[in-house]
């Protein structure tokens, strides 16, 4: 089932970890970003309706 | 209208819209971070090594779902553009809107992870072929769409516009599909055909397909959160004037 030997092995991507981690962690941090940033659009409009 | 015992029209009214997309919300994001969970462990830790590229390809798990739901939510939100001008519905031009900062994220991704892709298996971080420009040109279209919205000072007439423009630029999709059969490009043909049998394996097939349907959960979940801030803020502000148009 796991394809890699090792830790090291699974970071390199066989040289090009660089490249295949930016591309997953961007997109993974675009998507936590949205979401916390509706987050705040969301509490911004609870205050302001109290206020 | 009713079927399966709903009136679907009742729910085309922005007030009882509302809860609606707050119950469906989660339901959607938490199926986008189930079948992500799956696509990303078969993505990172089955799929085996592919011959030619190396461990680089297995950025295809993500750049492939993201252009995908680029284009798609684009022809989500000129249909819905469509139906707002058709129907004179304001929910519709407000679902147009929420989705449009969802699809602009993932052309950026589309096009970023290419580029990432491109440097180290074609020695490029870009070319002015066909399908990178017409999703550029996507990306200029989403962003143009949403600037041209927060131009116009009044609510209905950024609608209509917004949704003019939306229609217009949707002729770019079918573009970006086509580009590489139309032209000679540097980006890879279709990976998959209506017609026949795709050319990959079939674990990174599926790796591939539960990121798009993560990432379409995803989108549905985020456009509905959105959606009902939209509504909230437009309900605000008609207040707001309403109240001051008494004074």
């Amino acid at each position: 089932m796991m394809h890699w030997a090792s830790t090291t092995e699974f970071f390199a991507m066989g040289g090009y970890g660089f490249y295949v981690w930016i591309s997953f962690g961007l997109t993974l941090l675009c998507m936590v970003f949205e979401l916390w940033q509706l987050r705040g659009r969301r509490h911004a409009l609870e205050s302001g309706e109290r206020a | 209208m009713s079927l399966f015992g709903i009136n679907w029209f009742r729910y085309s009214s922005p007030q009882t819209f509302y809860p609606l997309a707050g119950k469906l919300a989660p339901i959607f994001l938490t199926m986008a971070v189930m079948l992500g969970l799956v696509g990303f462990y078969i993505a990172l830790f089955i799929a085996p090594t592919d011959f030619q590229q190396g461990e680089a390809y297995r950025i295809i798990f993500v750049h492939v779902p993201a252009a995908w739901m680029s284009m798609f939510i684009y022809l989500v939100m000129a249909g819905w553009a469509a139906v707002g001008l058709a129907l004179n519905a304001r929910l519709s031009f407000m679902m147009a809107q929420a989705l449009a900062p969802t699809g602009a994220m993932f052309t950026f991704l589309a096009l970023v992870t290419g580029a990432l892709w491109g440097k180290p298996m074609w020695g490029a971080w870009w070319v002015w072929d066909a399908r990178l420009t017409s999703e550029l040109i996507l990306l200029f279209l989403y962003v143009g769409f949403m600037a041209l919205q927060s131009a116009i000072e009044d609510t209905r007439r950024a609608d209509r516009a917004g949704a003019v423009f939306a229609l217009v630029g949707a002729i770019n999709v079918p573009i970006i599909y086509f580009s590489v059969k139309w032209w000679n490009t540097l980006h890879q043909g279709a990976s998959i055909n209506m017609t026949k049998a795709p050319s990959m394996a079939a674990i990174m097939l599926w790796g591939m397909l539960l990121l798009a349907l993560s990432f379409w959960a995803y989108s549905i979940g985020v456009a509905l959160l959105r959606v009902r801030c939209v509504i909230a803020e437009r309900e605000r502000e008609s207040a707001w004037l309403g109240a001051a148009a008494e004074d």
